[in-house]
């Protein structure tokens, strides 16, 4: 064994302490690195702190890795061209069967007929009314469903009866098409808005409060306790950790969310038509259905595919992908 | 700056005996009637500033004490006292990879009640403190492995607390980068006087580091020898001193471990 006992009190052990590089960088590292080496060389002793100073620069740099920047050429011949490449495969395919007559021209419109239709309504002003209608309603319903499904997905995540109680139901409302929602709350409510908000809540929070619910579920043990030991408890610990923690499964919640609170809203609005209800895009295609406008027909369906993938595009996958990059969950 | 964080945590003589004090402890996991002895009457007091190195092999409860004495557990049998809350450091980093690294330190001054004003400030100070200033604004993927366990020795730093416990924190480091942080943890406990539990099963980690080394037997987890370490820092794990302790310590780990083979 060694000899006696010597540790040196504190702050007392006066070694010689060289300016600390603390490069972490690349830049930064190259000049941190020679500085240390100088001062190793000065200082006696020769394993001074200056050493491992250096040598922590040395390893810093050495691990850290530089993010590599992709070219605009690269992203748009990766994520632009192929899915541009695959709609006008489809509109070839179109063109070719109202050529061939697979159906009679009546019941399949060529493209160019649809997008004439979309064109007239442009003309007549009437086709952002429309959207606006349909959009200012499912935004509605879909910021209603997330102020409840949060604290309930909270709730059933978190409160074990609760879970018990309400989790399978949820589950449950969540496989269940919205649309057989309809004609109870065509009943309950009559034909007015009420019901078209009542279809798109039950669409919408079950997957929004299943989405956090999963999300609180995935939760890495090691943060709770991690927030524990630092005194995040309580509802700062679910401020502070939990909910940051969750976010991931939370966001795809809400995406999902959305997907859902569209097609609840287009299933209500194709069925629940009165002429006291604005004309949303779903009016528009059952009207122009009952007057065997195909044309119409498809404009309206095209429509309704669109602000659905536009929304999630524009909205839902930019902050998905800025929450996963910011974690290190995304190349 | 680094003699303000000197300042914040240096030596807490205020007539405390202990950082740590284990008293008689017990711990079985499991339903009663089928328990698990995991832990059998553990004593053990960490003095005001000192390195203790809990040692022993895997499985023997060594986390399971250490998660005790943080609090994030309740022995079965006997009591636990700490002068506060202790800090833990983790064998993952357990950063929140929603922070930056300093963030990440700033989280723990704002549990502790440290004013907004002050916070970044005394983040940078102690990312300073593990020499890592330059990383204040990196995410936590953007750090590597021995990075990430010097932001959180900050991170535990940042509590200000008289007893940092670690649960083998370097044990999924390359050699180098384990010397090294061997090394800053030397330094850092030296100059701030902090006391610190450390777990390990690497005996001559143990002997690099500690003050006193306590060996823990398996099934259930006793306390069976413990050694003064007198070699005086700063000290290197290939050290002849470190070596020749070490020898002496897994000869005994090595006897107790073979008595379970026996029976
Ligand atoms: N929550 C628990 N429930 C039941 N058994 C547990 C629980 N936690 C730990 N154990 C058991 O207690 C024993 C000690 O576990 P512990 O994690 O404390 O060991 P350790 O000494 O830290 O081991 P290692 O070196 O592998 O980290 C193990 O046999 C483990 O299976
Ligand atoms: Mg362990």
């Amino acid at each position: 064994m060694g000899s006696a006992e010597t540790k040196a009190a504190g702050p007392g052990a006066a070694e010689p302490r060289p300016a600390e590089p603390t490069g972490t960088g690349s830049s930064g590292s190259g000049t941190a690195l020679t500085a240390a080496d100088a001062a190793g060389v000065t200082a006696a002793g020769g394993r001074g702190r200056s050493d491992l100073a250096g040598l922590e620069a040395g390893l810093d740099a050495l691990e850290t890795r530089a993010a590599a920047k992709v070219p605009v050429w690269h992203l748009l011949r990766d994520k632009v061209a192929p899915p541009v490449l695959a709609v006008l495969l489809v509109l070839v395919v179109w063109q070719l069967a109202y050529h061939f007559q697979v159906k009679p021209h009546y019941e399949l419109p060529s493209p160019a007929d649809v997008a004439g239709s979309v064109h007239q309504m442009w003309l007549q002003g009437t086709l952002f009314g429309y959207i606006w209608t349909s959009l200012s309603r499912g935004a509605l319903g879909y910021v209603a469903s997330v102020v409840i499904g949060t604290p309930l997905g909270l709730l059933v995540a978190r409160v074990a009866p609760v879970r018990a109680a309400i989790g399978p139901i949820l589950s449950g409302l969540q496989a269940m098409p919205s649309v057989a929602w309809v004609p109870a709350a065509i009943i309950w409510f009559g034909l007015n808005n009420s019901t078209i908000y009542a279809v798109v809540l039950l669409g919408a929070v079950p997957s929004i409060a299943n989405g956090l619910v999963s999300g609180i579920d995935q939760v890495p043990p090691l943060f709770l306790r991690a927030g524990r030991t630092i005194g995040a408890t309580g509802l700062r610990g679910v401020r502070h950790v939990l909910l940051p923690a969750a976010l991931p499964g939370y966001l795809s919640g809400l995406k999902q969310g959305w997907a859902f609170a569209w097609r609840s809203l287009m299933a209500a609005e194709i069925i629940a038509t009165s002429p006291m209800l604005g004309t949303g895009l779903g009016q528009l295609l059952e009207n122009a259905r009952t007057n065997s406008d195909m044309p119409g027909v498809l404009a309206a369906i095209l429509l309704i595919l669109v602000v659905g993938i536009g929304i999630e595009l524009l909205v839902f996958k930019p902050v998905e992908r800025r929450v996963l990059r910011s974690r290190g969950l995304l190349v | 700056m680094a003699t303000a964080v000197t300042e914040q945590t240096v030596r807490h003589d205020d007539g405390t005996a202990y950082a740590a004090r284990v008293r008689q402890v017990s711990k079985s996991f499991g339903r009663p009637g089928a328990e698990l002895p995991v832990l059998e009457d553990i004593t053990l007091d960490v003095a005001p500033g000192e390195f203790v190195c809990l040692l022993g092999a895997s499985g023997c409860g060594k986390s399971t004490l250490l998660n005790m004495v943080a609090g994030l557990d309740r022995p079965t049998r006997g009591g636990i006292d700490t002068a506060g809350r202790p800090a833990l450091m983790f064998q993952e980093h357990a950063l929140f990879p929603w922070l930056t690294a300093g963030r990440n330190v700033e989280l723990t001054l704002r549990m502790r009640g440290v004013p907004r004003a002050e916070r970044r400030e005394r983040a940078e100070e102690l990312l300073e403190l593990v020499r890592l200033k330059g990383a204040y604004g990196k995410r936590v993927h953007e750090l590597s492995g021995g990075m990430r366990q010097r932001v959180a020795l900050s991170r535990a730093l940042a509590q200000d607390s008289r007893l940092l416990l670690m649960d083998e924190p370097f044990a999924a480091l390359d050699a180098i980068t384990r010397d090294v942080l061997h090394e800053e943890l030397t330094r850092i406990w030296e100059r701030t006087g902090i006391s610190v539990l450390f777990v390990t099963h690497n005996v001559r980690e143990a002997v690099r580091l500690a003050q006193r080394v306590v060996l823990l037997s398996s099934r259930p987890g006793r306390i069976i020898e413990e050694w003064r370490v007198d070699i005086p820092q700063p000290r290197r794990i290939e050290d002849t001193g470190v070596a020749d302790l070490s020898v002496e310590i897994t000869g005994r780990l090595r006897e107790e471990i073979s008595r379970h083979g026996q029976r």
